[in-house]
């Protein structure tokens, strides 16, 4: 039987780019735009689902090595040139492993750009396998290197 | 399973669990728990120094977290603290990664655009 549990996290990361907010956020609605920096590099990828609106979906899945991934967006609240909020669920060979919530806002500063991107997600069942946590102790170690190499 | 996200804030913690790991032994045993539970003795077995050294290295991992042992009858069963290894920090770090690498090649993008293309 599955263990269920929940554990929340949050990142955010930010750019200032020197560009104008309407070309930064076309960036994010144009479907053309979007696949030139957005994600897989394989030209043979089919194209997945895109609908740059609110009540919108995006859809994406990828191999990593011997996971399947899945990435299924709904876009919640789009301002034009100023903020997109998207809910999303993250599958892994098949199983469900993440529901968040993010937020891009754009900000014009100085001729240029501020974005910023946050994500607030709940992270489903430990993902826990055995061989997760045969995973997690090599990331362990490899932290350690660098930490020790600090020292 | 005991949730990671109360260690997500504390860095001593984090240190504690280096520290401990910094021994290669100590990382030895960590690596063969994290293959499944072992008693006191299974966890000795490759190295050649006497128990109470092997001990004295266990109670280190268990003062950092990532060990927790029971003892049943006469026999301590040692086990990777699974809250200790939950995969949730690396997962959070990995997203927080990979939008850093997209957010580098989105200014690639931009930079290389045309000055006057319309935005579509």
């Amino acid at each position: 039987m599955t263990d269920r549990s929940i554990a929340h996290g949050s990142f955010t990361v930010e750019r200032t780019y020197n560009h104008p907010v309407s070309r930064v956020f076309s960036a994010w609605s144009n479907p053309e735009f979007k696949r030139q920096w957005f994600g897989s590099p394989d030209p043979a990828k089919p194209n997945g689902v895109f609908e740059f609106k609110e009540g919108g979906r995006e859809y994406n899945a990828d191999r990593m090595g011997n996971d399947d991934f899945v990435y299924d967006v709904s876009y919640r609240d789009i301002v034009p040139d100023n903020r997109i909020i998207y809910t999303y669920e993250m599958h892994m060979n098949g199983r469900r492993i993440s529901v968040s919530v993010a937020t891009i806002e754009f900000t014009a500063r100085d001729g240029g750009t501020r974005m910023v991107l946050r994500e607030d997600g709940a992270f489903l069942d430990g993902l826990d396998t055995s061989a997760q946590r045969e995973a997690g102790t090599n990331y362990l170690m490899d932290q350690v290197g660098l930490w020790l190499d600090k020292q | 399973m005991a949730i990671l996200n109360v260690m997500l804030n504390q860095e001593q913690t984090l240190d504690a669990m280096f520290q401990a790991l910094a021994d290669p032994t100590r990382r030895r045993m960590v690596d063969r728990l994290s293959r499944g539970t072992a008693s006191v003795s299974e966890l000795a077995e490759p190295f050649s120094m006497s128990l109470p050294a092997i001990v004295q290295h266990l109670k280190v991992l268990e003062e950092s977290g990532l060990v927790t042992t029971e003892k049943v009858g006469r026999v301590r069963t040692c086990t990777i603290d699974a809250g200790a290894l939950s995969m949730v920090e690396k997962w959070i770090n990995d997203r927080r990664i990979g939008w850093e690498k997209r957010l580098d090649r989105l200014g690639a993008f931009l930079d290389a655009l045309p000055p006057d293309k319309p935005a579509g």
